[in-house]
């Protein structure tokens, strides 16, 4: 049988010193009227080589960015993974261990996970980073209910309505119990009304949450929205992209007291839509309200630096229904990627990836002008992403570009409402993605596509 | 062989001017960066990350990895955790083009061979579970609680009724309370009993029309099947309430009796465990739940739905919204399709039978040193105390877990569940050969019998012993500085 090893005469011997007939013996503890009467209904087994041929039918079925070329955006990017990256992240002592609990037999994630945090503080000008949360969406509703500790207050959080709007329903999902305290900051030409935000934000306020870029790509004035928070002792929360710090400010320079990322730009496959990375960082002040693993630097009776679980206490296992979270198992994995990805991109590596992202798409902004005279939804900078306006219709272009081979989206029809942008805008408008991976031939093939 | 020198980070080992990556030219026209990016948005220079060669980052990692006990090199019967042996087809399998480089947004035409393979596990899992109705977007078993009490809840608000209370043991996961909690409910505990098992009258007391859910994992964390299940799950249902079953355990009752068919109203799977998911350090996992029929109208979306035309995504008509973006960890649910087709129906009941044969052989090798909690035999893991062994020897559950790691073997679960003193938590699972588990049985064995301050130190041949666990939660240091 696949994956067991006793033997008819292993099991015989090992019943007897259990003292049991046989196996059905065993499974007296279930009672006789729970059991299942029948077999599962399931497909019958396949071996390896009998399913490694459906699956590859199957997977052909599909048609991902290796195949068709990727302008794909809304927080999954088709960015370059360097092999180094899969080469680590396929070492069987990394994937086929779990949570570190014992430290001394756990180095190795332990030290991975500490880099982590220390890169990705680097990353965000920010003191202390968690090892992982399970998404950028998820990270936003974990930093919110970690401001509603840290300021204690009952108030309100005021989210931007350029924040991606998955990130807004899980929010909402999380929060759902506590009644909707969600106040939706609208955007004003594509970015957070900030008049509104003043408007708003009071002495209850917990939290003003922004992202930058914004969903529809555009760059917010993030200090501007920190100062709104600081002005009521509300904390300022920024969703950032990754690898945008390879060129813009980085969020704890921008006043930003908490600050949450989906991270699979930096080195994770998109395989659908997950795993991917939850990143959440913070000022030093806010370590104990933080959810999540942390790992902190110690010695050892000897005397030796070595890495541990730290500070347990905030956690589920230990602190039960009075956690920070309940999160336990995270991202590990792809955590170690991101370490990988940061490591051998370094501070110049990360420069020219985001330069490349930036000039790119640039260019492909101006060729749709240009050729297919697609207008930008908004007029303000913007990094690797950007909304287009389509008179002829989404749907239109969206065919004409796929019958070029080209992806491009998704739509903003497939979300619900955005608040501030024109009901006209958001049936109409399409989001572009241009990453390093793209070329200007392929750019100008795209702009080609769509023209009318 | 490891290298006793590699323990430097990343930062320490930093050379200006190193380089890893390095980027091709830019093929559009250039354009000074000023007019592209305002000067306001943009940083004076990069994030300070290391510079590297790509050989260092290599050798870094390589060596990193050597440091780890892993269920690829050692035994890791790690309790509640189900360690079993990873699969390197699903490696292989889940980098395919078409599964790895697909983007959650591409166009459904383009999907349509995964969105069957995500079909065909929703209807796989709800046919393990009993619960017909699946959702595969939760990321972690601790998700998948929060998911199916925020489906509770939704539920009970239809029926006007204001439920607030969630009932657990007092031998759950530290998840099911911290869950009930983000989820907005009260959370009320059963005392502990003496035998390990729900106990019955204690919960009689707590049922009223204030409780929405009780949740249970059965078998539960002593490794013991709730003998009393069915009346349980009648006694909750008499009450108006649901019953939420934690899927930790799933690896002992594949096939042979399920949640559904037990009095289980909703469940979750942790796709890591019990389908091999892998682990990968600590996550991630994939943490979908099953439900009730009539429950499935709250579930989360999108699932994925088939027609004439053939696979789509659809969001339920009462859905209670999303709990994450996209579609769920879909790499790890794919693993755990992989697994299923693998093994069939036959297969798995096979992994059920022989995780159980496993861990009632392991407890009865070590009964004479580390006496099983219940007395009873086990299910698929079992727990024992080293209270004896602690008051005769002064050696600690703790103690014996360090001193494991130097025979070449990862510790049992420690210190939980928390209501048995001293606990020991093994869960050998199926894939271990008897002469695994009795080469674990004898090193347990010759530790007992060792100088207490040997063992007290351990372990003594791994490259730290004894983190100083106090110091780094006193004043954490939680990142590199220079120093």
């Amino acid at each position: 049988m696949t994956y067991l090893f006793n033997t008819p005469d292993d099991e015989r011997a090992m019943l007897a010193r259990i003292g049991a007939t046989s196996i059905e013996d065993l499974l007296a503890p279930i009672p006789a009227d729970l059991r299942l009467d029948r077999p599962l209904r399931l497909p019958p087994p396949l071996t390896e080589l009998e399913l490694e041929a459906e699956l590859r039918q199957l997977a052909s079925r599909n048609a991902g960015v290796s195949r068709r070329t990727c302008f794909l955006g809304g927080g999954a990017y088709d960015h370059f993974i360097p092999s180094v990256v899969d080469e680590i992240a396929a070492r069987g002592e990394f994937y086929t261990a779990y949570t570190p609990y014992q430290a001394e037999a756990s180095q190795g994630s332990l030290q991975a996970f500490f880099e982590y945090q220390s890169l990705i503080c680097e990353l965000t000008g920010l003191d202390v980073a968690n090892a992982s949360l399970y998404d950028g969406a998820s990270a936003v509703a974990e930093a919110v209910l970690m401001a509603e500790r840290a300021t204690e207050r009952a108030g309100r959080v005021i989210v931007s309505a350029g924040v991606h709007p998955e990130a807004v329903q899980t929010l909402k999902t999380y929060l759902a119990r506590w009644g909707a305290r969600v106040v939706t900051a609208p955007l004003r030409d594509g970015i957070t009304d900030l008049d509104f935000v003043r408007g708003q934000v009071d002495a209850q306020t917990l939290a003003v949450v922004v992202q930058q870029p914004n969903f529809l790509g555009c760059l917010e004035d993030v200090s501007a929205c920190s100062g709104l928070a600081h002005s009521q002792g509300a904390l300022s929360i920024a969703v950032f992209d990754p690898l945008s710090l390879g060129l813009l400010k980085r969020p704890g320079d921008c006043g930003v007291d908490i600050a949450v990322a989906e991270g699979q730009s930096l080195g994770i496959p998109l395989q659908y839509g997950g795993p991917y990375l939850g990143v959440l960082a913070c000022r030093m002040e806010f370590v104990r309200k933080m959810p999540g693993r942390l790992i902190g630097q110690t010695v050892d009776r000897r005397g030796q630096r070595c890495f541990v679980l730290n500070l347990q206490t905030r956690e589920q296992h230990i602190r039960r229904e009075k956690a920070t979270s309940n999160i336990c198992t995270n991202q590990g994995l792809l955590a170690l990627r991101a370490t990988a990805y940061l490591a051998l991109m370094g501070p110049h590596g990360l420069r020219e990836v985001a330069e490349l992202c930036c000039r790119k798409a640039h260019y492909a902004a101006e060729q749709l002008a240009a050729v297919a005279g697609l207008e930008r939804l908004a007029r303000q900078p913007f990094f690797k992403e950007f909304a287009v306006r389509c008179p002829q219709g989404v749907e239109r272009a969206l065919v004409a570009a796929r019958r070029a081979g080209l992806d491009v989206g998704p739509q903003l029809a497939r979300f619900p409402r955005l608040t501030g942008i024109p009901a006209a805008d958001q049936e109409q408008g399409l989001l572009v993605a241009v990453t390093e991976c793209r070329s200007k031939a392929e750019i100008d093939r795209l702009a080609e596509a769509l023209r009318p | 062989m490891r290298n006793r020198a590699a323990t430097r980070l990343l930062s320490e080992l930093s050379v200006p001017g190193r380089r890893a990556a390095v980027m091709p030219p830019c093929d559009v026209p250039p354009r000074p960066l000023d007019e592209l990016l305002p000067a306001a948005h943009r940083a004076a220079q990069p994030p300070a990350l290391p510079e590297l060669s790509e050989a260092d980052v290599v050798r870094h990692f390589v060596n990193l990895s050597t440091l780890n006990m892993s269920v690829d090199t050692h035994f890791y019967p790690l309790g509640s955790c189900t360690m079993k042996y990873n699969p390197k087809r699903h490696e292989r399998w889940a980098r395919l083009p078409g599964l790895v480089d697909v983007h959650p947004y591409q166009c459904g035409d383009d999907v349509q061979g995964l969105w069957q393979i995500l079909f065909e596990l929703q209807q796989m899992l709800g046919e393990i579970a009993g619960l017909p109705a699946v959702s595969l977007q939760p990321a972690a078993g601790a998700q998948g609680e929060l998911t199916a009490l925020l489906v509770a809840a939704a539920y009970f608000r239809d029926l006007g009724q204001q439920r607030t209370r969630v009932v657990f043991p007092a031998s759950a996961h530290g998840t099911n309370p911290a869950s009930a909690a983000l989820a907005g409910f009260e959370t009320v505990q059963l005392p502990n009993s003496s035998n390990g098992l729900v106990d019955v009258s204690a919960l009689r007391q707590v049922l009223d029309d204030r409780v929405a859910v009780f949740m249970i994992t059965n078998p539960n964390t002593l490794g013991l099947f709730e003998p009393q299940i069915a009346e349980i799950s009648r006694m909750v249902h008499a009450a108006g309430g649901l019953v939420y079953i934690d899927g930790a355990n799933m690896n002992a009752i594949l096939g042979i009796t399920r949640p559904g068919d037990f009095g289980g109203d909703m469940m979750h799977f942790n796709v890591h465990k019990t389908f091999t998911g892998p682990h990968g350090a600590g996550g991630p996992g994939a943490g979908p739940i099953a439900v009730r029929a009539d429950l499935g109208d709250y579930l989360p979306g999108p699932i994925v739905a088939r027609d004439a035309e053939g696979y789509r995504l659809a969001t339920p008509s009462k859905s209670i919204g999303r709990v994450r973006a996209h579609f769920g960890n879909v790499g790890i649910l794919l693993r755990g399709y992989f697994y299923l087709r693998t093994l069939g129906a036959a297969g798995l009941r096979a992994v059920s039978e022989q995780a159980i044969l496993n861990a009632n052989y392991l407890q009865a090798l070590l009964s004479d040193v580390l006496p099983s909690a219940s007395g009873e035999r086990c299910m698929h893991e079992f727990v024992a105390t080293a209270q004896r062994l602690q008051r005769e020897r002064g050696i600690s559950a703790m103690d014996l877990a360090k001193r494991l790691l130097d025979y070449g073997f990862h510790a049992p679960t420690v210190y939980f569940p928390l209501v048995v003193p001293e606990a020991v938590m093994v869960e050998p699972t199926e894939t271990e050969s008897r002469a695994t588990l009795e080469a674990f049985a004898e090193a347990v064995h010759r530790i007992v019998d060792e100088p207490v301050e040997l063992v007290k130190e351990a372990p003594h041949t791994l490259p730290v012993s004894r983190p100083n666990e106090v110091q780094a939660a006193r004043q954490p240091v939680c990142r590199w500085t220079q120093s």
